[in-house]
């Protein structure tokens, strides 16, 4: 099969859906489609609804309104035990009283007619081996590492073949530099075995690095979503364009607005001009608005320097600098728009000069390079 | 040098910490444990009480109190399982079911009746199992004659009436204890909810279950106001076997004979049942930390 035609039914897709605890709703109308092989993200902040779309997914939860879909056919009122969908939680949840040959078998026992005794074992030294834990089948849960343990987990899910695999804050628990080891991992894994993974995080790094799609939430909707290139570039609002990368943000009001080009008044009287990323609506004049503009497209040089392609310039002198090896990231105090952060890149021509705190600079940036936003 | 100057007042708390332990382990078990032992071998005196001696008389006397030792046997593992039956659903269903909201007032529930005697508790099983309690009402709809009181059946009941907290919150504890995903992991990966709770909520429970058990059945071995109550006479324990003799016939060697094989029966089943259970779940209790 080609990949057009297995991808016209979604794997999952969310219709209104919504769920309700009480008076507290977690899900709130959210419409959703994730695309078959896809590497799926939900991100967010902390209470924002991210593990009960998960649990909607997996059956753990039914929604108060709504339909979910998976592979084309609605699954509201499925029990968990019936849907080909399965989870890596948390806290891993693997069985205490089981080894870990016998936790990543637990899913193939399951089934009716019971596959031979040779077949599971085989299947488990290949799944075993598929997350590189060959010979750890005897070991118990407890006496493995949080990554070894992740990793049982992980095979306990893949083992049954799963249309999705559901992954909640699998790496939360991990060390940051196996976090990185895993995050890799997953990535090459789900590559090789070509699941449609769906992941939840609040690490807006771990979104960007490994997702195909990332879905932005807050308060139980979703704010945006698109590939990370997207929501990098085209943020709809402040609240994507902060949440995804580091951002500086000049607040103003509306002077003059078309459909390329937007310019607001800022605090300090300034007049900025900038582009509006395409999903956004154009905004009202007079409207609050602000400019955001990746500390990478602001270029600096000495305040005696002169650049003569930027329309912007800005003076100050530099607060602070952190060396972080390909790039220097500096805190620049500026008169009128207060600390802006830039990106310098070592390699950089125009920027071959590295600044010491107190130095006197000014940046400057491109007007393509700023985006006008939603004050949201 | 550090750490001499350290364990030395130490040592001083320990000892001074476990001092009433020690001195109620000593006076309390030791050494009436002794005393019964030593008075096993001896004779009834004339006015009744105890008669230096030593002689196995007792012990080849106990035969004539094989009956007791009989029902005890069978009451105390058959009341212990009917608790447990009996018990288990309800802890269940507090530890896993029940709306966080009510799990207190129900636990609560559980116990408020411990705060009355169990005498005053059994002798309303008197009433409500005696002519003017449920074979009346079975009367009304036309079943006539049907005996309660002062049959077995009406021990079991009493038994499992009386000590079915005991049975029902080690187990809900084992239960409560479980992480939740374990459960949906489970669901999750295709068991049913019955291969779920066979294969995961029950063995994590197991716990709970053997302590509960153990609870049960040993204060059942020496149990005698429940039998007395509402066995009638017809039903009676070791427990009624002792009260026997030491207060009414005073024979406390032959008293103290029942006692020490009593205590000598109970040491066996109890290591027996421990090595059965320990076996079945070695370490497992590590990983529910
Ligand atoms: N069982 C429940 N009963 C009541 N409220 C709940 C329940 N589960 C979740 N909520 C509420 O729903 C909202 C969303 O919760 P959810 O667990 O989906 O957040 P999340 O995005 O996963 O957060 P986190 O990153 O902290 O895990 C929260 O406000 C939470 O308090
Ligand atoms: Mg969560």
């Amino acid at each position: 099969m080609s990949e057009q035609d297995i991808s016209e039914s979604p794997d999952i897709r969310f219709v209104g859906v919504s769920k309700w605890f009480g008076d507290v709703v977690a899900v709130d109308k959210i419409d959703l489609s994730v695309e078959r092989g896809a590497f799926f993200s939900f991100l967010g902040p902390s209470g924002c609804g991210k593990t009960t779309s998960l649990r909607l997914i997996a059956g753990f939860d039914q929604p108060t309104e709504g339909d979910v879909f998976i592979s084309g056919t609605s699954v509201v009122g499925i029990p968990s035990h019936k849907r080909p969908v399965n989870m890596v939680f948390q806290n891993y949840a693997l069985f205490p009283h089981m080894n870990v040959a016998d936790n990543i078998a637990y899913g193939l026992r399951q089934r009716n007619p019971k596959p031979p005794k040779q077949e599971i074992a085989k299947r488990v030294d290949e799944t075993l081996e598929l997350v590189r834990l060959s010979g750890f089948g005897k070991r118990k849960s407890w006496e493995l590492s949080g990554g070894q343990q992740q990793r049982v987990a992980l095979a306990r899910a893949l083992i049954n073949h799963p249309t999705v695999l559901l992954l909640d804050e699998p790496l939360a628990a991990l060390d940051r530099k196996l976090r990185r080891e895993m995050q890799m991992e997953l990535q090459t894994l789900q590559r090789e075995v070509g699941i449609t993974f769906i992941l939840v995080t609040h690490d807006q790094e771990e979104a960007l690095s490994m997702s195909d799609r990332i879905c932005i939430m807050r308060e139980g909707q979703i704010i945006q979503s698109g590939s990370p290139r997207e929501l990098y570039d085209e943020p709809v609002n402040r609240y994507v364009a902060d949440f995804v990368g580091k951002t500086n943000f000049f607040n103003g009001k509306v002077v003059t607005a078309n459909k390329s080009s937007i310019s607001i008044n800022s605090e300090s009287c300034a007049v900025l001009v900038g582009v509006k990323s395409k999903g956004a609506p154009t905004p009202k004049i007079g409207s609050n608005a602000c400019v955001a503009v990746r500390p990478e497209m602001i270029s600096i040089s000495a305040a005696d320097e002169k650049d003569n392609h930027a329309d912007i310039v800005i003076k100050g002198h530099v607060k602070n600098r952190i060396f972080l090896g390909e790039h220097s990231e500096y805190l620049i105090v500026t008169e009128g728009f207060g600390d802006v952060l830039v990106l310098s890149p070592k390699t950089n021509e125009s920027n071959r000069r590295i600044f010491a705190p107190g130095d006197h600079v000014s940046i400057s940036w491109m007007p393509e390079a700023v985006l006008v936003l939603e004050d949201t | 040098m550090l750490k001499n100057e350290d364990s030395k007042p130490n040592h001083w708390l320990t000892a001074a910490l476990l001092m009433p332990t020690t001195m109620w382990f000593v006076f309390m078990l030791i050494l009436p444990l002794i005393v019964i032992l030593i008075f096993s071998f001896g004779e009834r005196a004339a006015v009744g009480g105890y008669a230096a001696s030593f002689t196995f008389e007792q012990y080849a006397n106990l035969p004539s109190r094989l009956k007791a030792f009989q029902n005890t046997m069978i009451f105390a593992p058959i009341g212990t399982l009917l608790s447990l039956f009996m018990a288990y659903p309800l802890a269940y269903y507090l530890a896993l079911r029940v709306d966080r909201r009510y799990k207190f007032i129900l636990l609560v529930l559980v116990i408020v009746p411990f705060w009355t005697s169990l005498l005053i508790r059994t002798y309303a099983w008197i009433f409500i199992l005696g002519g003017r309690g449920i074979p009346l009402m079975l009367e009304w709809i036309g079943i006539e004659g049907v005996r309660l009181v002062n049959t077995p059946g009406a021990v079991l009941i009493g038994i499992v009436y009386g000590y079915l907290p005991l049975m029902v919150f080690p187990i809900f504890v084992s239960l409560e204890k479980i992480d939740k995903n374990l459960l949906e992991a489970s669901n999750d990966l295709g068991g049913t909810p019955f291969k779920t709770f066979m294969q995961i909520t029950l063995p994590l429970s197991m716990l709970g279950v053997a302590t509960g058990c153990m609870l049960v059945f040993i204060l059942l071995m020496g149990e005698f106001l429940i039998p007395a109550f509402l066995g009638g006479g017809k039903v009676f324990f070791i427990g009624n076997a002792l009260v026997d003799l030491f207060l009414q016939s005073r024979n406390w060697p032959f008293g103290s004979a029942v006692s020490v094989t009593l205590v000598v029966i109970m040491l066996i089943t109890v290591s027996l049942y421990m090595r059965l259970t320990m076996r079945t779940k070695t370490g497992r209790d590590e990983s529910l930390m």
